[in-house]
């Protein structure tokens, strides 16, 4: 029953994106093939990991797991079902990384399973008018203790205005998902260099990227 | 012949002509794919077939729209508003504090100017957009208090509303005229009025392709020539002339008309592709493969519409 309620959701959640955003993939870097990959991308809006996730081919969707923030998506049943049913969400814990076990263990077990991510290196949704805010380190730790998985940079684009922060109703504008070339941990790399590397392939791929710059 | 028959003739005509160039469209495929597997179809011969594909598509639609009559019509019209609405906003720079002014273009005045179009209330849809929508969206968007760059936010949406709601309204529109003497047959007006915007775009694109030189607007749009557009417009009005007996004109007066049309519509393919080229995109979108957004096939009936309308209105409506 509750998977049966589950399909049905999950039709339905794609049918929605899809109607509002008109979303469209750009495979510019990479093809949408089996490989175990860890898609990071840019995190404005709360439907972020539901736009990548609709435009992933079916066959890579069921085997591709979204990463969101425990504290939010435990809160209610309907939260719970949410992440846990649809999107088969791996949850971890942002506010108490400190005690207890390693936050990342949860995300390690889910790559050992064989499953691909979806993560927003930024740790947060990002409010303000910078394109990018800085990394945070897990996505560097991840890469280094599992180094045979691929690092896809994902752009999302304008979902952040179809639906900006606190804003109930959507705004059909048309958004665009764009893959860029994955990028593998180099043996000795050192965090900063990591993080660097993997932001800047990140911000390579946003469309006004240029343009932003020479007017800003 | 009845209103029926003659729309019948011509939506006839048209699919004659789309079966031609299908036909001419497979065997340049063939013909180039035969001279070397290498290279295979040139890109030019692929997008054809591909604008082909879409227009048999688009005047299924078309087709469609017509066995509705005056709502299928309205109907359509408004769904191409809300997709080149869309397309437009999206390449603008609006930020969190346009949201409701957004929500109120996308929600309220999109399907308010066709309601009123409906009810054939010329009062009201005719200025409805221009002075209603004009001063109030402004005012949703200063109650958010986000004052940078202000004048060019709302003027981006504006400008969206007017292109993409209240001039392409103006198809529909065109029902509501009352021409004496031709009553009930006004489905003809839009007959003619698409069909000379669009063959009009399609004799440039062949006029260019075949006999193309000199460009004519090099910095806005690179693939326009004087040959496409002389060419173009002049087949085009031929063909408005030869399409009379569909409406209230004489052929000299068809002519003419086909002639502003087609006028109107090189100059609305041409500030669009200023837009275009401002935002450092090629196409408005990719919804029609080949040709690429809603937008890059509206332009120029977004640009005659009006214009039409208005001529029409004032020479043969009492």
């Amino acid at each position: 029953m509750t998977r049966l309620l589950a399909a049905l959701f999950t039709i339905a959640v794609i049918v929605f994106t899809r109607l509002v955003t008109a979303v469209q993939a750009r495979w510019l870097g990479c093809v949408p093939a089996p490989i175990q990959r860890i898609y990071y991308a840019n995190h404005a809006s709360h439907g972020d990991f539901v736009l990548v996730w609709t435009v992933l081919p079916p066959a890579l969707r069921n085997k591709t797991r979204p990463v969101a923030g425990a504290d939010y998506w435990r809160k209610t049943f309907i939260h719970r079902f949410i992440a846990l049913k649809i999107f088969r969400a791996v949850l971890i814990d942002r506010l108490r990384p400190q005690c207890g076990s390693n936050p990342l263990a949860p995300m390690i077990d889910a790559l050992d399973d064989g499953a691909s991510l979806i993560l927003f290196p930024e740790g947060t949704r990002n409010a303000t008018d910078t394109q990018l805010l800085p990394f945070k380190g897990g996505i560097y730790h991840l890469s280094r203790r599992r180094p045979d998985v691929e690092m896809v940079p994902v752009w999302i684009a304008n979902l952040n205005r179809v639906l900006p922060k606190g804003e109930i109703v959507p705004v059909p504008l048309l958004c665009t998902v764009t893959f860029g070339a994955p990028l593998k941990f180099e043996t000795g790399e050192m965090k900063a260099d990591f993080l660097a590397r993997a932001r800047d392939a990140l911000l390579n791929l946003a469309p006004g990227a240029s343009r932003n710059s020479e007017t800003g | 012949m009845t209103t029926q028959e003659q729309i019948l003739a011509v939506f006839g005509g048209v699919v004659g002509i789309l079966v031609v160039a299908t036909i001419i469209g497979r065997v340049l495929r063939r013909r180039a794919s035969a001279e070397g597997p290498s290279p295979g179809p040139s890109s030019t011969i692929q997008n054809l077939n591909a604008r082909i594909n879409a227009w048999w598509t688009m005047v299924t639609l078309i087709g469609l729209a017509f066995l509705f009559g005056k709502i299928g019509i309205i109907v359509l019209s408004a769904v191409l508003s809300l997709a080149a609405l869309r397309e437009f906003v999206t390449l603008t720079n609006t930020r969190q504090g346009d949201h409701w002014a957004l929500l109120a273009a996308f929600f309220v005045a999109l399907p308010v100017q066709y309601i009123l179009v409906w009810y054939e209330w010329y009062g009201l849809y005719s200025i409805f957009i221009p002075i209603y929508a004009f001063l109030l969206m402004p005012v949703i968007a200063v109650l958010r208090g986000d004052t940078q760059r202000f004048l060019e936010r709302i003027t981006e949406v504006h400008w969206g509303l007017m292109l993409c709601v209240f001039c392409l309204s103006h198809v529909p529109a065109l029902l509501t005229l009352d021409i004496p003497g031709y009553e009930g047959r006004q489905l003809l007006l839009i007959v003619f009025l698409v069909g000379v915007v669009q063959t009009s775009d399609v004799l440039q694109y062949v006029w260019g392709k075949l006999a193309g030189r000199r460009k004519i607007a090099p910095s806005v749009s690179p693939a326009k020539t004087v040959e496409g557009f002389a060419g173009g417009v002049l087949s085009a009005s031929l063909l408005g002339a030869g399409l009379w007996w569909i409406t209230p004109f004489t052929p000299w007066q068809a002519a003419l008309f086909a002639f502003v049309i087609t006028m109107m519509g090189f100059i609305g393919g041409l500030v669009m592709s200023a837009i275009k080229r401002d935002r450092g995109v090629k196409d408005w979108g990719r919804t029609i493969e080949g040709h690429g957004g809603i937008l890059d096939r509206l332009d120029s009936l977004i640009f005659a519409a009006p214009i039409f309308f208005h001529l029409v209105r004032y020479f043969w409506v009492p």
